[in-house]
């Protein structure tokens, strides 16, 4: 059994049967990361670049980790400390990287599509670490594949996704991703930050109104706000934001029933998220990272080359 | 497509095969049985099955192996994994693989490979259902071998299930 794709540039373009290939192998490595010796040498014949061109921690870390656990080879790349800085373009720095015999390119760019661009002018496989507001494939991957580990299904799950959906790659993957498996989905946060036609063009209810949106949902995604993709005011203040959009214990509380809390991360605490939400038993931030290593494992594992 | 061993040969080799691993294990405190995905793990329920009657008295311990991960000509072809699940201490212990054929022994290799990561055991025992041992490319043998069969290198030797649902051993000749 192999995936429809060779990239992976986004879950867009990911069959249902692609999705559910990729979490069952993450299972398995899951159980790799409980080991002794938390490493396979699937992957030691294999060289990996990690072509940031934006601020990444958890991401970075995590491919860097996944692919040392796979026994990979791996070089880092940054654009600030790199020929970048010098005015290289994007398509010469991945060539001449890739003249070092290079095998697979984990990459982010803050350009919307820099992925799909690369992919059909070079033979490596390439995988989307998130490419401006456009897609965040492996977020989504984890996220999916926290939600069915805590609450055992995916089709048929009622999910929220909170917050900046305007600018976020990883509410627009979530979508993606959950609607082929049969979620539910509900977008809530300001209109201004809410695209106005995602109803139609993407199959998922709206709801402007917090308290409403929790009550419906088994597992509400909350988003931050990404101030550094905005160009213009779209909310008043930080402070306003939080008072009608941010979850407090409170209003955790209130709620009719236990619902489960995800956040891709870095939280702005006090903004959308209080701390002892993020903090609390209902919280599955941690498990997500965790995730992460053996969603990214899975991914690299079954995209590496064949045949050589 | 050749019946090697119809089911009723095939009880009979399982039982014999749980009987010689009960002969040489008395005592099963330190000993833990795994069997490899995904047709040493048919062959490995049924001995089990077996030994949980022989050793009454003791706990049998049993895990399943996967080498997926591990196999060597992982670039041919990318496989789906099949599950793992060793929920014991290895470490010290004699753990006895248990497959369904022996061929190239280049899947006993990966299994050690796996086992290794998992911790040092004391001994390893390795026990099949079927040996095709003219073919080997690695010096491996097994301690306890149900039958052993004479093969072209092309042949394919398969537990597989009859008309009827019963699990035999056959061999498709190319």
């Amino acid at each position: 059994m192999q995936l429809s794709t060779r990239h992976l540039l986004g879950i867009k373009n990911l069959t249902k049967e692609d999705i559910t290939l990729i979490l069952s192998t993450a299972e398995q490595f899951k159980e790799v990361l409980q080991r002794p010796v938390k490493k396979v040498p699937s992957l030691r014949d294999v060289t990996i670049v990690n072509l940031f061109y934006e601020n990444s921690t958890r991401t970075r870390f995590s491919f860097e980790l996944a692919e040392k656990r796979l026994s990979a080879d791996t070089i880092n790349f940054a654009a600030s400390s790199s020929s970048a800085a010098k005015g290289e373009t994007l398509l010469d720095t991945v060539n001449n990287i890739l003249s070092m015999k290079v095998d697979m390119v984990v990459m982010r760019h803050s350009a919307s599509g820099a992925p799909h661009f690369l992919a059909q002018h070079i033979p490596a496989a390439i995988i989307n670490a998130g490419d401006g507001i456009n897609e965040h494939p492996t977020q989504a991957l984890l996220d999916a594949f926290s939600i069915k580990e805590k609450t055992g299904y995916i089709e048929g799950r009622k999910v929220a996704i909170i917050g900046d959906i305007m600018h976020s790659r990883v509410a627009q993957s979530n979508i993606y991703l959950l609607k082929k498996m049969g979620a539910e989905v509900t977008v809530c946060g300001p209109p201004t930050l809410i695209p106005k036609y995602i109803r139609e063009a993407l199959n998922v209810n709206v709801n402007y109104n917090l308290k409403e949106t929790l009550e419906w949902c088994d597992v509400a995604n909350v988003l931050r706000i990404q101030l550094e993709r905005q160009n213009q005011v779209l909310f008043s203040s930080l402070r306003e934001y939080s008072l009608a959009y941010g979850i407090s214990k409170i209003l955790l509380d209130s709620l009719q029933k236990e619902i489960v809390i995800m956040h891709p991360g870095p939280i702005n605490r006090g903004v959308e998220l209080d701390s002892d939400v993020a903090d609390s038993k209902q919280s599955i931030i941690l498990q997500q990272v965790e995730n992460g290593v053996a969603v990214r494992m899975a991914v690299l594992y079954l995209l590496s080359p064949q045949t050589r | 497509m050749e019946v090697l061993l119809s089911s009723i040969q095939l009880n009979k080799c399982i039982g014999e095969l749980a009987d010689q691993l009960s002969k040489r294990h008395t005592d099963i405190k330190d000993i833990i049985f795994v069997g490899i995905q995904q047709g040493g793990v048919v062959v490995a329920d049924e001995i089990i099955g077996l030994l949980k009657k022989i050793y009454s008295s003791g706990k049998v311990q049993y895990g399943q192996l996967d080498i997926t991960f591990y196999r060597d000509d992982i670039r041919k072809e990318i496989l789906k994994p099949d599950t793992m699940n060793l929920p014991f201490a290895i470490e010290n212990k004699t753990v006895i693989l248990i497959d369904d054929v022996l061929f190239t022994g280049r899947t006993i290799k990966a299994a050690l490979d796996v086992l290794l990561d998992y911790g040092r055991p004391a001994k390893v025992e390795l026990c099949v259902l079927i040996d095709r041992k003219e073919h080997r490319q690695f010096p491996i043998q097994a301690d306890y071998v149900g039958k052993a069969i004479k093969t072209k290198k092309e042949d394919k030797v398969k537990l597989v299930k009859d008309s009827e649902g019963k699990k035999q051993v056959v061999l498709i000749t190319q």
